[in-house]
């Protein structure tokens, strides 16, 4: 326990917590992940500020206002950010609205609905503005590396964190690398 | 209803916000309109991301759609895809599925509901009930758990673990995985596969009957807390069997009222939408849903494992059937109302789960070779599931080329909007209401929408992300005296 242990911070943006879920999918290895790691910002902590980190993972790309402005901190404060997953790689399914107009999706959802009482598009000050287009993190930000997959399996996960931790040369085994 | 839904005279009032709300899944943010005595005017949990779906999935082929649906969630993705292709089943025209196909998607469907139960108990709640409501931020997670409870925290990562290897067995993989096929399955178990999954299960259950122990202790050492915290009546919704069981893959509609009076039931759910409206906010992207014959103001109801276990007449498995009825003694003939309660019925459907895989194991149809049906084909098809978080619709109509043309879906956490702010209205006004704002006090307001398991990635699915945001406005002047902020991953701050 005498070495300080490292913190990471993880966050959703525009994705579907997959990322998140393959992450505990770590199973019993939390535990030996725990010893060596503190979480700082993440879904699964109540810390809503982010502090200096060693490592950001990020799941989902960036589809609305609030979105840029969380990934900018995070590229700010970690030494080093990561994109995890197909959606901050690309955009994933959620970049499948970038093929139409964002007012269409928007009146399919709110005016053209099945059964809607008071048809509106939600426009409340409290709603951060969505993007005309949902962008890969790296559109935005430098990123350093990028973990392919959706999601990327937690064995990948698993080599990819150890490697960095203990400063070896990234390499994956084909098995751990795929895109679905 | 209560009136906190919207205040007389915003511009007076102090906004704080919990932004994001953390430890639930997804993305939203809770408000507070204060003025300066401390009391609250106005409290709405909001929604704020949107992805839209309903659009976007026009002009796909038919058979993308279980695939593409079931990344709206990483959480319960196996609903999605299951409830999707109840629809696409109609399309293909497979009235029925195999009961090799039937039985290996409820193996599915039950790993799920035991691995997303556990996940919430065990990663996101159970800070909630081990630790005082004042303990630190930085300790009051999976991580301190892990640190204090080592051995409750082993065994949730074991139960979850197990519900993921369900999964994986029966789907290929444990997240977004692609077994379910229009029609059917494209795989039933080997004996390997069977023995494997056999080998872990007395051992998971008995740990199901032990977290009941823990919640019921809980429960007794603070019966007060338990029975009024965040507590509402409601009407209640969710599938039964056709024998008024529970069942979680399929049965048809009903909805009792807050009496526990049935307003429909048995409702083949295909005519959702004779029973079902969705109201629309200018302040969520979320939608109101609510029962059209008692209008939006009484109509509204709540779902998910409390519905579920309030609504059926039986469990059809015998340990969390005598757990059910111990439960419902709380509701005295009522049905229960204590939205803390949802934990305890969560629970109990932990444990059914546990039982109905063991029985599903047991059964030789899941070695069976006939795994796909086709019939005549049709335009349009509606498949409901009961997910873990409550009932999900799947509503598609596609075109003579098979490629959709209307999309129309109601997730869980939908149906439950209007009651969770019916509870953080209830909890504002009630622990907020004239004192001072404080992170702990916070909290409160995030233990009561925790309690509904929202899965808020779900609800975004249409557009969105949920960030929690309190601020204090000066009754004249309309000034932001105070607020806190915490953003869509779960990070506190005064927003100063
Ligand atoms: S990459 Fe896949 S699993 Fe990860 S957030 Fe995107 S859809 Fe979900």
């Amino acid at each position: 326990m005498s070495e300080p242990k490292v913190k990471i911070a993880t966050c959703s943006l525009a994705g579907c917590f997959g990322c998140h879920m393959s992450l505990l999918d770590l199973d019993e290895r939390l535990f030996d992940l725990a010893e060596r790691v503190e979480l700082d910002r993440s879904p699964l902590t109540d810390i809503k500020e982010l502090s200096d980190c060693d490592l950001g993972l990020i799941e989902g790309g960036v589809c609305n206002a609030e979105n840029v402005h969380v990934l900018m901190e995070f590229r700010a404060r970690c030494k080093i950010l990561v994109a995890i997953g197909a959606c901050a790689l690309n955009g994933g399914v959620p970049a499948m609205r970038n093929q139409f107009d964002l007012k269409d999706c928007l009146e399919e959802s709110y005016l053209r609905g099945i059964g809607l009482v008071n048809p509106q598009i939600p426009n409340d000050p409290e709603i951060p503005l969505l993007l005309d287009q949902v962008h890969p993190l790296h559109e935005v930000v430098k990123i350093d590396y990028f973990l392919p997959g959706c999601p990327p399996s937690a064995d990948a996960i698993w080599t990819f964190v150890n490697q960095l931790l203990s400063d070896q040369p990234l390499a994956l085994p084909y098995t751990q690398i795929h895109y679905d | 209803m209560t009136t906190l839904e919207t205040a007389a005279q915003p511009e007076y009032l102090r906004r704080i916000a919990i932004d994001p709300l953390s430890r639930v899944e997804g993305h939203g943010k809770v408000t507070l309109l204060v003025d300066r005595d401390h009391r609250v005017r106005q409290a709405r949990l909001h929604i704020v991301e949107f992805r839209g779906f309903e659009k976007f999935i026009q002009g796909r082929p038919y058979w993308e759609v279980p695939v593409v649906v079931q990344r709206l969630c990483g959480i319960c993705p196996v609903s999605h895809n299951l409830a999707a292709s109840k629809a696409v089943d109609q399309l293909v025209g497979a009235r029925e599925i195999t009961p090799t196909a039937e039985k290996i998607r409820r193996l599915m469907h039950y790993g799920q509901t035991l691995q997303s139960h556990a996940v919430h108990f065990f990663h996101l709640a159970s800070p909630d009930f081990l630790f005082d409501f004042d303990d630190p931020a930085a300790h009051r997670n999976v991580g301190g758990v892990m640190a204090d409870f080592p051995d409750i925290a082993r065994q949730g990562v074991r139960l979850r673990k197990y519900g993921q290897e369900v999964i994986r067995v029966t789907a290929g993989k444990r997240v977004h995985g692609s077994g379910n096929v229009p029609g059917g399955v494209n795989k039933a178990l080997t004996l390997q596969e069977r023995n494997y999954l056999l080998a872990d299960l007395d051992l998971m259950i008995q740990w199901g009957r032990n977290i009941l122990k823990l919640i019921k202790q809980a429960y007794a050492l603070n019966p007060g807390y338990f029975t009024h915290f965040a507590t509402i009546r409601s009407n209640y919704l969710s599938l039964v069997r056709a024998d008024g069981a529970l069942d979680l893959y399929h049965g048809g509609l009903r909805a009792r009222n807050d009496q526990g009076e049935i307003l429909f039931d048995h409702l083949d759910y295909r005519r959702y939408a004779q029973v079902l409206r969705e109201q629309v906010k200018p302040w969520s992207y979320m939608k109101f849903p609510f029962i059209h014959s008692l209008g939006p103001d009484r109509g509204w109801y709540r779902v998910g494992p409390l519905a579920r276990v309030n609504n059926c007449d039986f469990i059809p498995t015998p340990l969390a059937e005598e757990e059910r009825k111990e439960f419902m003694a709380l509701g005295e003939g009522q049905p229960v109302h204590l939205t803390l309660a949802y934990h305890w019925a969560r629970m109990i459907e932990l444990l059914h789960a546990a039982e109905a895989i063991q029985e599903l194991l047991l059964d030789p149809d899941i070695f069976g070779d006939e795994l796909v049906v086709r019939g005549e084909t049709a335009r349009e098809g509606v498949g409901v599931i009961e997910a873990p978080r409550g009932t999900l619709f799947h509503h598609y109509r596609i075109n003579e080329d098979g490629l959709v043309e209307k999309a129309n879906l109601i997730v869980s956490t939908t149906n439950n909007n209007q009651a969770m702010n019916e509870s953080i209205r209830q909890v504002a006004a009630r622990y907020l209401d004239g004192k001072e704002l404080t992170e702990p006090l916070l909290n409160q307001i995030e233990v009561a929408v925790r309690a509904y398991d929202p899965c808020l990635s779900c609800a975004t699915h249409a557009l969105g992300q949920m960030p929690l945001i309190v601020e204090l406005v000066e009754e004249e002047s309309g000034a932001v005296v105070d607020s806190l902020v915490r953003d869509a991953d779960g990070v506190a701050q005064d927003a100063h």
